[in-house]
């Protein structure tokens, strides 16, 4: 079979509208059916053909799942909220604006307009050996082109591979992370609730996800806790263009800060590891700290010891170290 | 007198159709029973078709035809056919399938069976070179006049390759001026550095889609072209049919930088096709179909040593570059950059030295400045790094460098019509601050190094010889027809004001006719190599001259006195010592029209290119119908220049760049349309930015395929990638050896752009050249940090 590129095969399209007529449908696919949200990944793969699935079920229909609300315990965004509605949005810029902050600088307005914010979470990596088709781990296949002593690499990770050595591309995760957000999944046994850390599957567990949602489960809600409303964050995204690109790295953090002092802090890189990373022991350093340069120099070390480098992505080791150190230093202004 | 229109802000007419929307470009065009092509595309850099099976593909429900290799004409080694059975490179298209939609032709695409068998590939030149390297193609590495040869270079030229010292065996070409090894002598310091710039693709807005149908015997093509009275030259020579059996209907294209000069051979797919199935045939070609069949800038890996005596002055420039030649025809960048290199800083002596190896990548054609652009934005912190080491101010260092009027340049040794490029350089200097700005050179404000950059850019910038032709109609109107493209530059509109200008007629008196080849045009430049401001501001002078001419003769015949008894103005011609005798144009035309023979254009000038002929018999009787060839004289080369000047932050924590400023000053003569020349002289800037910090050419050196091949991942430059304050200034100096003064200016701002980042990131690391680009944030940061770089000196396609 010949091969041809950019152009979207036929599929069985659904356009469920209510959550429960979603998840059945896709319980009866399996395997076979997809999420479609905003699009701007699933199209992708679509017309490539690469990813072919027998029906597809859209989203559109989904009013539930749309819009920002307060709850008692802080803010409820629906899954199919555009990026552009999360960072229009007022409160979430005055309490939460790392996330505000990170929206706002995904890919393009066009694309903040259609892309969701369950969209965004849930994407596929771009490791361009698999997103071309080539039959690695994650594809099913048995390795990983992408890690090999010449392979084209600057994008991949330096820590957390397991065989697999992309790259988790969204740049709300980190930020939701350092929020400590909790993401609210609806399958056929019910809703469950997870860490937003815990929603971003590791290679070592199951190579072919890059979250934990199962066939026929949809992330239904994020929930951002008060706790961390109007605490110090910093958000920053290092691009080789400023719109229309996929960050090399990504950086978020929220620190409560008393009397000059980090009384508890949470960081989140992405762009090192197949997943988000959320880097424990830099948040227990700093802890009980006041922010500062050396503070930052510290923690970077810290965040980088494990980083080991692929081929073409060496630069990516002092990368960390200086994002990390300049989100801890941020107070300091 | 109407207002002179050169140097006038005027919306050219396509401007409303643009903007609306409602501009058709190829893709937006249907005929009766039309029906789309796909393509099926290589998967391997290099391999031979062992076996098509398309029964099953055949049998689809719509699928109306194959078109394969063995459909179309021969075409002879190195040239490049449109169908291939023995593909050079990833993406090379190998057949064709018809359907009545494009969902079912792609089916049918996957529906065929078909073998490859690998055949050996090379992607970078010294792969190539080194012995028993392989080559990109069956017959050979490269070209020696007009032989396809093999060079290898022995194990002894490669021996300082690991520590990234270019190779430099045997070269295909050279040319020199002079002693450099006397020049050498003379130098009090010598800079000798290998540099590596990337190949990158054109990747214009619209990608070359085709429609084409036969009608009568005739061939109607809607493509997607620069040029569109050469582009049905082209057409015809590649088919082997009469010009006049073929309609080229190009009225608007959405950038091709170099890549659709006279269209592009795949544009013969659908025609053929059409052809064969007697279908109108579309072909859309995809973004991705683009990044294959859409040519690239060729990549350079360059050894360059630079002598400079402690004035300054360069005694010796030795270059030896190796350029990525794609897989057809005869890449020429690496050597004509040496003779840019010669007129931008006229070395005493010169020696150029290279080849141009054949390379399984996709294939290169001119690109916005080709050769120029790179070797300028390659060479000028080397030019600052001299600066820095003789004490001298960077941009003095320049302008001791910079040719003179009766600069001779080039192998050989070529003279050029005009050159102001010192007072560009200080016109620069002024509205850039540049002394100003220097005080901040080096300043670390937090995480952020301010660097000062400035490059000097010349290129090609006309032609001369063409055919211009207009007709004043009984309405009254100047109707100018106009052979060249509609690229987006504005020029088919603004070279016509120099017809108007002579004729002193509003510009609402004329109407200009394009796109369509079928409506009568003249012989006419290719939209390429800057060419056609210069020369059809020539074209349409001379038939301005010439229309105003003929009526003079008219007036004088039925008014009395003589031909100079009379002028032109607002539409009329008139007795100039008693204004109100006189005729209107429209009189006139009738006029010539009952008079006929060469004023109606039933006699035809016996100097006009036979497409000019052609079309004034097709206008004939139905006006004043004016046709002239430009004879005005023309000794030497033209070439414009642009200086530009940026200011950026680099941030030594992640290895970004910002641009904060940058200044664009054009030495292109006369100013014809202010508006559009900042457009020019910014677009182009912009280009040559993305191709110093963004833009990526990336395949993997096991496999041979391609992965920076969407816009996402070639990353090209963005609006939000350049600073908000930008601004270009032109210095309106007329080039004395055309009557308008106007220049081009299309390609010089690449270079500029491009090589005032290069020396502005160079001065933000304290005077270190990376010597590669793009400067993307990786290669910085390394550089900063002193981890080990990420690349090898002397890969390439990373």
């Amino acid at each position: 079979m010949a091969v041809i590129r950019d152009m979207i095969p036929a599929f069985e399209l659904f356009q469920p509208t209510t959550v429960e007529d979603a998840i059945s449908i896709l319980d009866r696919y399996g395997e076979d059916g997809w999420v479609l949200s905003g699009g701007l990944d699933s199209f992708d793969w679509f017309k490539d053909r690469i990813k072919r699935p027998a029906a597809v079920v859209d989203l559109v229909n989904l009013d539930s799942l749309r819009g920002i609300r307060s709850t008692d315990d802080g803010i409820e965004i629906g899954a199919l909220t555009t990026i552009t509605d999360v960072v229009m949005h007022p409160e979430l810029a005055l309490n939460y604006s790392v996330l505000t902050d990170a929206a706002s600088g995904v890919a393009t307005p066009q694309i903040r307009n259609r892309g969701t914010l369950g969209g965004n979470l849930s994407q596929d990596t771009r490791c361009w050996y698999y997103r071309g088709g080539w039959p690695c781990y994650r594809a099913g296949g048995n390795t990983c082109y992408a890690s090999g002593p010449t392979a084209m690499n600057r994008e991949h990770c330096i820590m957390g591979s397991s065989r697999c050595v992309a790259v988790n591309p969204s740049d709300l995760a980190p930020a939701l992370i350092a929020l400590d957000a909790e993401f609210v999944i609806q399958g056929t046994r019910g809703t469950r609730f997870v860490d937003a850390e815990d929603f971003f599957m590791r290679p070592s567990i199951d190579i072919e996800r890059m979250t934990i949602l199962k066939p026929a489960e949809l992330l239904t809600k994020v929930r951002l806790p008060v706790r961390w409303a109007g605490s110090h964050f910093y958000f920053e995204k290092i691009e080789d263009r400023k719109a229309w690109d996929f960050a090399l790295m990504t950086v978020a953090s929220a620190m409560r800060i008393k009397e000059g002092v980090i009384e508890e802090a949470r960081l989140s890189v992405n762009g090192v590891a197949p997943y988000p990373v959320r880097l424990g022991s830099a948040e227990s350093l700093i802890q009980g700290q006041t922010p500062s340069d050396n503070l930052g120099i510290k923690a970077g070390d810290l965040a980088i010891a494990k980083a080991q480098p692929l081929r073409h992505n060496d630069f990516k080791i002092p990368m960390m170290r200086n994002l990390v150190r300049r989100a801890v230093r941020s107070p300091e202004g | 007198m109407a207002k002179k229109l050169v140097g006038q802000n005027i919306s050219p007419p396509d401007l409303y159709a643009k903007i609306t929307g409602r501009a058709k470009y190829a893709e937006d065009f249907r005929a009766d029973g039309m029906v789309f092509a796909k393509l099926l595309l290589s998967p391997m850099p290099h391999c031979r078709v062992k076996r098509i099976d398309a029964s099953k593909a055949l049998a689809i429900e719509g699928v109306l035809g194959i078109l394969t290799a063995e459909d179309i004409p021969d075409v002879d080694a190195p040239g490049e056919a449109c169908l291939t059975m023995e593909p050079h490179y990833e993406g090379e298209p190998v057949l064709a399938v018809a359907a009545v939609d494009e969902t079912t032709a792609a089916d049918a695409i996957e529906a065929i069976k078909i073998d490859f068998e690998p055949l050996p590939f090379v992607l970078n030149p010294l792969d190539s070179l080194k012995p028993n390297g392989p080559n990109g193609r069956l017959e050979g590495n490269t070209m020696v006049g007009r032989d396809i040869v093999t060079i290898k270079w022995t194990e002894e030229d490669f021996a300082k390759a690991p520590e990234g010292t270019l190779p430099m065996g045997e070269p295909s070409a050279e040319w020199s001026v002079g002693d450099v090894d006397d020049g050498f002598a003379e130098a009090d310091l010598i800079i000798d550095e290998t540099v590596v710039h990337q190949s990158l693709s054109h990747h214009p807005m619209e990608p070359r889609t085709t429609l084409a149908y036969w009608q009568n015997g005739k061939l109607y093509m809607h493509t997607s072209t620069q040029s569109v009275a050469r582009t049905r030259v082209a057409i015809a020579s590649m088919l082997d049919m009469d010009s006049d059996k073929i309609v080229v209907i190009g009225e608007f294209c959405g950038g091709g930088f170099g890549s659709k000069i006279a269209g592009g051979v795949h544009m013969l797919i659908p025609a053929l096709f059409s052809k064969k199935i007697k279908r109108p045939v579309m072909m859309r070609i995809n973004r991705y179909e683009e990044n294959y069949i859409g040519r690239a800038r060729p990549g350079f890996q360059a050894q360059v040593k630079i002598g400079f005596r402690a004035d300054g002055r360069i005694t010796a420039l030795d270059m030896y570059i190796l350029g990525d030649g794609g897989p057809y025809g005869r890449s020429g960048d690496n050597m004509s950059a040496g003779s840019t290199a010669s007129l931008a800083y006229t070395p005493l002596n010169q020696r150029h030295r290279g080849v141009a190896v054949y390379t399984n990548t996709p294939p290169k054609s001119a690109q916005r400045g080709p050769g120029g652009a790179q070797i300028i934005g390659m060479l000028e912190p080397f030019m600052d790094k001299a600066a820095r080491k003789l004490n001298i101010d960077r941009l003095e260092l320049r302008r001791i460098n910079a040719p003179d009027g009766d600069v001779r340049f080039g192998p050989n040794q070529t003279a050029l019509t005009s050159v102001f490029v010192r007072e560009a350089i200080d016109k620069g200097s002024e509205i850039f601050d540049w002394k100003g700005r220097l005080t901040r050179s080096g300043q670390r404000k937090g995480s952020k190094v301010t660097g000062i950059g400035v490059g000097v850019s010349p290129y090609t910038a006309g032609s001369s010889g063409f055919d211009g032709l207009l007709i004043i109609r009984p309405d009254g109107k100047v109707y100018i027809h106009q052979g060249i493209g509609n690229l987006g530059t504005h020029s088919v509109a603004d070279t016509a004001r120099a017809a108007a200008d002579v004729l002193g007629v509003s510009w609402n008196e004329v109407e200009i006719v394009w796109g369509n080849t079928s409506n009568h045009m003249p012989w006419s430049s290719i939209q390429a190599g800057s060419q056609t401001t210069f020369a059809h501001t020539r074209a349409n002078h001379a038939v301005g001259t010439e229309a105003k001419r003929l009526l003079q003769e008219i007036a004088a015949r039925d008014l009395g006195g003589s031909p100079e008894d009379y002028d032109t103005a607002d539409g009329r011609v008139y007795r100039l010592t008693s204004p109100s005798t006189g005729m209107s144009f429209s009189r006139a035309a009738i006029r010539a029209m009952e008079l006929g023979g060469r004023y109606s254009g039933e006699e035809i000038a016996e100097d006009l290119n036979d497409m000019t002929k052609t079309a004034v018999a097709g206008l004939a009787g139905n006006g004043l119908v004016a046709a002239a060839k430009d004879k005005y004289p023309r000794e030497g080369r033209v070439q414009s220049w642009v200086v530009g000047f940026a200011e950026v932050e680099l941030d030594v924590e992640t290895g970004h760049v910002d641009i904060v400023k940058y200044t664009a000053v054009a030495d292109c003569g006369t100013v014809l349309h202010p508006r559009s020349l900042g457009g020019q002289i910014l677009g182009g800037s912009i280009q040559g930015m993305g191709i110093a910090r963004s833009q990526k050419w990336v395949f993997d050196p096991v496999w041979g395929v391609s992965f920076a091949k969407r816009f996402y991942t070639a990353r090209p430059p963005g609006i939000l990638d350049v600073p908000i304050d930008m601004d270009w200034a032109a210095l309106d100096i007329p080039d004395p050896q055309t009557p308008v003064g106007a220049k081009g200016i299309g390609e010089p701002p690449v270079g500029a752009g491009s090589a005032a980042l290069t020396s502005a990131i160079a001065d933000a690391l304290g005077g270190k050249c990376l010597c590669r680009t793009p400067l993307t944030a990786d290669v910085i940061l390394a550089e900063i940090e002193g981890r080990s770089p990420a690349y090898n000196p002397l890969d390439l396609h990373v």
